[in-house]
């Protein structure tokens, strides 16, 4: 077995301007999701929009500088993410394709196990 | 060294290396260990051979040395409680039929090895490589000069895709019923990319690359046995042998193209074209039709053509019809329209070619200029056929092909 990480990225902008019944049903796709694949859960979160977020990257001179806003500027962010546990990539990706994204997409990384 | 031994063992590495492997990747759990373990075998081979004499069954010699290569280091490995990376055992994964056989000291892995190698989850270029590395033994150089990248890139490529396979655990494994056909095809379009680079290559002096195309016939024979049952299987080795059945006869002596209708049919092999036709058939018993069953019953029409170059184009062009269907791709699209010239005469075959001039795909893509050219000669709009002929000649990469366009062209005749 292994774990990996689901990560959810979607376009915030058309979060924003989705119709509330879209909403609605995609927090219920959650829901139906966490029950369905609840022996393979082991976490996971809904973050809040990427406007709140902050970067902090570490400097040449052993310094850090803190931005306001999303690590990279791309259409899609972050928007939440599930850790699951699978025997193999297979089986991880039946799980990842489950989960509901409907404005955006899941990216699928093994967890690197701590020794 | 003695010549016969080293031909013994150059032999084992073609037809063997790849179940020498796969038997060995099944005990190590990683490809890195397995392919050492198989160079090992087959360098104890050079030696063992020239004192012993070459065994009975040299596959089965090399996958026992492999195999106790395997367990020696497993053996150091746990001693060593080494953290090396694993992928996925088929003994801790549920499902999957086992395709080893009842001689234990002698498996057959070579399909989970393949469904691996063309795990949908790696890039399409990194499915190709592994599968010439792994299953045919090429060397990181060869598979490099395949596909006209450099050795330390495809070294590279090929790290990449191994660690992928080790961290997200790619099983190693054959897919269940449920999820056969559609991996299937992914390795199915592997091998037919080898074939396609092998009989026409895309760059270069050579019109064929025979090493490409013998290791994907090779491939395409060991998915027949070990899948007999697979209709997409059987069109693709069908494909292959009518396709492969011309190999001698695509250019003249002086290594000029030849179109099918200037070739000499008695000398196809009509062994690979009787056994291709066989498949073929088979390969129709099951419907839904799938691509390589389709595209292996268009390659029969034109094997079977009652007189040279004059194959049934009304049944090609319902065999495209029903392949566009399924798999509507570009290059499809621009045999389809080519057939509907050849059925339906050159202002049909004109219009659907024009139609595709907007395709991304085929920008760049020397056929289609080609076969504008060639209706517009029938057509009599030579000025026009020798623009479209100018296109073809800068895209095209191929020598041989280069010098068929260019004669065809200084052919047309120039107005008066």
């Amino acid at each position: 077995m292994a774990d990996y990480v689901v990560f959810i990225w979607d376009d915030e902008q058309a979060w924003e301007r989705a119709d509330p019944g879209i909403v609605e049903q995609t927090m219920a796709a959650h829901k139906e999701f966490i029950t369905r694949h609840a022996a393979a859960l082991r976490g996971g979160h809904r973050l809040h929009t990427s406007d709140v977020s902050t970067s902090i990257r570490h400097t040449v001179d052993g310094g850090v500088t803190v931005s306001d806003g999303a690590f990279s500027e791309t259409k899609e962010v972050i928007g939440g993410y599930y850790l699951i546990e699978a025997a193999d990539l297979d089986e991880a990706l039946r799980i990842a394709a489950d989960v509901p994204a409907p404005f955006g997409g899941v990216e699928l990384r093994p967890v690197m196990p701590t020794s | 060294m003695d010549p016969v031994v080293a031909a013994a063992v150059a032999d084992a590495h073609r037809t063997e290396w790849g179940r020498v492997l796969a038997a060995a990747a099944r005990l190590t759990g990683d490809l890195d260990t397995a392919e050492e373990c198989a160079q090992d075998a087959y360098a104890d081979a050079l030696a063992s051979w020239s004192m012993y004499g070459v065994p009975d069954r040299p596959g089965a010699w090399l996958t026992t040395v492999a195999r106790r290569r395997a367990m020696d280091i497993i053996r150091r490995r746990d001693t060593l409680r080494d953290k090396l990376p694993l992928i996925a055992g088929p003994d801790d994964v549920a499902g999957g039929p086992d395709t080893a056989s009842e001689d234990e000291a002698f498996p057959d892995d070579r399909l989970r090895l393949i469904f691996i190698c063309c795990h949908p989850t790696l890039a399409p270029d990194a499915r190709v490589a592994l599968t010439l590395r792994l299953l045919c033994g090429l060397t990181t150089g060869e598979v490099a000069s395949a596909f006209l990248t450099s050795e330390p890139t495809m070294a590279a490529r090929l790290t990449r895709a191994k660690k992928k396979i080790a961290a997200t655990r790619i099983p190693y494994r054959v897919p269940g019923p449920g999820e056969l056909g559609e991996r299937l095809a992914t390795v199915l379009d592997v091998v037919h990319l080898v074939f396609t680079t092998g009989h026409t290559a895309p760059d270069g002096q050579a019109l064929q690359r025979r090493d490409l195309a013998e290791r994907a016939l090779d491939l395409a024979r060991m998915l027949r046995l070990l899948l007999p049952d697979e209709p997409a299987v059987a069109g693709l080795l069908a494909l292959i042998l009518l396709t492969d059945a011309r190999r001698h006869t695509r250019t003249d002596q002086a290594g000029r193209l030849l179109r099918l209708a200037e070739q000499d049919r008695a000398r196809w092999d009509h062994g690979e074209i009787s056994e291709g036709l066989a498949l073929a058939r088979e390969a129709l018993r099951r419907r839904p039709y799938s691509r390589y069953p389709l595209m292996a019953t268009i390659a029969a029409t034109h094997a079977t053509a009652p007189a040279p170059g004059a194959p049934d184009w009304a049944q090609i062009l319902a065999l495209y019809d029903e392949l566009i269907a399924i798999w509507p791709s570009p290059i499809v699209a621009l045999n389809r329209a080519i057939a509907i010239g050849e059925a339906n005469g050159p202002t049909a075959g004109l219009a659907a070619l024009d139609a595709l001039a907007t395709e991304p795909q085929l920008a760049g893509y020397h056929y289609l200029p080609a076969a504008r050219a060639e209706y517009l000669r029938r057509l009599d709009r030579h000025d026009e056929a020798r623009l479209a002929y100018d296109e073809a000649l800068l895209l095209a990469g191929n020598n041989t092909e280069h010098r068929f366009l260019a004669t065809r062209r200084a052919q047309l005749p120039y107005a008066t």
